[in-house]
């Protein structure tokens, strides 16, 4: 038999319906790889083994009937920060030490009313705030990817790091993940994986550990643009108990994926030519528009005047946001307590011990930025530049643009522990600058693997779409996937 | 706009996150690059622009002002560090 390990969700789905094997036999293959490369890679940190073969079972009683959902037997790996009932949820913080919540996120739950299977959850970058996925309380997770003729460890990117590094690995099928400035787009073209932020209010909110929330939004990484579209249909869909929550019908998007270019007119923005740009990124791009076109889709040169201004805005918006956010980790309710001599002390000692260095960095921008005589000259600032960078998208919209193509990531994934951005938070943020225009204009964005830099190393491409047109971009994807035509697996040495 | 050490003092106060006299160097100087490189923002002309305040075009939703969840006190504590008959024990606050 081959490695059950080695199919798309698709193919898995598919042979699962024909009774190749059982979902008790994919799920074993799973926990298995996993049990064999997580003391290498660090994705998961922790492994619902025994729940997983349970949820296979019942797969397999479904599935014997010819019954069962979408996901039926899909073994699938959940990002730290989902909430899911009586299993570990710390957003990979010590803070949350012990944290097991009463309560299923929306999004899993529907995981699982469709049949998905849970192996376990993975690894990011604590309260998914950081790039590389070394903010993590329970230390880095290692990419599945190494440069040719190197032994170095690369970083899978972050915040969702585990999950790409978990998809790129064949540690399980498909993976949950979030994103607040590219914590999905960015660990996915690191990793050779496809990932998407839907549009802002698609999927919902309610149960995931909240980090900035006018910027957050879940969606999935996987393997191919096919396997994402059916994994995000399962995630989307209008839910009451998250007061921004679109209510709106959901696309079977996997049924957009082959739909195609023809007619589409595609934005380059000038803005983001940067000064500096590696060759091979720019190269990639032109690439990737030479693809659209030859499908059939026509290109057009616009201006987002302010992209310049996006991350710097993102880093008022954000950290205000989630230092508001975080003020519920207090040694009160959930996670870690460090007694104080009063409730004051004990406050401080709690979160002191709790929170790492990256955290409370943003904490205390976010408390700045709030505080009594800075919030207009910050954060109404920052909101008003904001109002500026979504107009620039609406105008390029406007023009007749359906999609744009950016590069994903300023470059291929940089190692672990590089000194020169431990040194300087700025330089580590500027991995985000195609992304967090995106997340601060509330749009869809998707990051699929379009080629490969000198060293071998996967490079990836982002389409830009408008709000609730993500059929556009699993469509467009498609083509660069299918243009690209490369094997972006990673070679095991783990 | 920079930070002195008597500000991080304070913002580490206001956020309830205790910092040694040794780290506050080196948070100052993170801080001081975070807001330098936020200062850039002073070029952009925002005259008459509207702050966001909703990244899509909605409205709150309404609800019948009725209990639709609840009754599991034993449910909200149950991750509480310290608690006893359902309630979140802390150091004492009032003398």
């Amino acid at each position: 038999m081959t490695d059950l390990t080695k199919l798309s969700l698709a193919d898995a789905r598919r042979a699962l319906a024909d009774k190749s094997f059982t979902a008790t036999e994919l799920t074993g293959a799973y926990l298995t790889a996993i049990e064999a490369a997580n003391p290498s890679l660090n994705a998961y940190v922790a492994v619902t083994g025994e729940q997983a073969l349970e949820m296979a079972k019942a797969s397999d009683e479904k599935l014997a009937k010819g019954q069962g959902g979408s996901l039926e037997g899909i073994p699938l790996g959940i990002k730290d920060l989902f909430g899911t009932k009586g299993v570990h949820t710390q957003a990979a913080s010590h803070i949350l030490d012990g944290f097991k919540p009463e309560y299923e996120s929306t999004i899993t739950s529907q995981l699982w009313r469709d049949g998905a299977v849970m192996l376990g959850k993975l690894n990011m970058d604590e309260f998914a705030m950081g790039s590389s996925n070394e903010t993590s309380f329970y230390g880095p997770v290692v990419s599945p990817f190494r440069a040719q003729g190197s032994n170095a460890n690369l970083v899978p990117g972050g915040s969702s790091g585990g999950s790409a590094a978990a998809v790129a690995a064949w540690l399980c099928a498909g993976a949950t993940a979030t994103d607040t400035g590219g914590s999905i787009r960015q660990p996915a073209a690191f990793t050779g994986t496809v990932g998407i932020k839907p549009t802002y209010g698609r999927c919902s909110r309610w149960g995931v550990v909240a980090f900035a929330s006018s910027l957050d939004q879940a969606g999935p990484i996987a393997r191919t643009v096919e396997d994402a579209a059916l994994l995000m249909t399962s995630m989307s869909g209008f839910d009451p108990k998250d007061s921004t929550s679109a209510d709106l019908a959901v696309p079977d998007f996997a049924a957009a994926v082959e739909r195609g270019v023809k007619g589409l007119t595609i934005g380059v923005p000038r803005e983001y030519r940067m000064d500096g740009m590696p060759s091979e990124i720019e190269k990639l791009w032109s690439q990737g528009l030479e693809w659209l076109v030859a499908e059939g889709a026509t290109v057009k040169d616009i201006s987002l005047p302010h992209t310049k201004y996006a991350l710097p805005a993102y880093y008022i918006v954000a950290p205000a946001e989630a230092s508001s956010n975080l003020a519920r980790y207090d040694g009160v309710k959930y996670g870690l307590r460090v007694s104080g001599k009063d409730i004051t002390d004990m406050y401080e000692l709690t979160r002191a011990a709790g929170f790492g260095r990256e955290v409370k960095r943003r904490i205390m921008i976010g408390t700045y930025v709030l505080s009594a005589g800075y919030f207009d000259a910050y954060y109404v600032k920052a909101q008003k530049v904001r109002t500026l960078i979504k107009k620039d998208f609406e105008d390029a919209f406007n023009l007749g643009v359906d999609a744009i193509l950016t590069p994903a990531t300023p470059s291929a994934a940089f190692g672990i522990g590089d000194e020169a951005l431990a040194a300087d938070p700025v330089a580590m943020y500027l991995n985000d600058v195609f992304t967090v225009t995106v997340n601060m204009a509330g749009l869809p964005g998707i990051a699929v693997p379009a080629g490969k830099d000198a060293k071998g190393l996967p490079l990836g491409l982002q389409l830009i779409g408008k709000p609730f047109d993500e059929e556009t971009l699993f469509a467009a994807a498609r083509i660069i996937e299918r243009s690209a035509d490369t094997d972006f697996s990673p070679t095991p040495w783990w | 706009m920079s930070v002195d050490a008597a500000t991080v003092k304070r913002i580490a106060r206001l956020a309830r996150i205790r910092i040694d006299e040794s780290e506050i160097t080196s948070y100052q100087g993170e801080l001081n690059a975070i807001l330098g490189f936020v200062e850039q923002l002073q070029e952009v002309d925002v005259d008459g622009v509207e702050p966001m305040t909703s990244v899509t075009p909605m409205t709150l939703r309404r609800r019948d002002d009725r209990i639709s969840d609840g009754g599991y006190a034993e449910r909200i504590v149950s991750n509480a560090p310290l608690s006893e008959d359902n309630f979140f024990m802390v150091p004492k606050v009032v003398e």
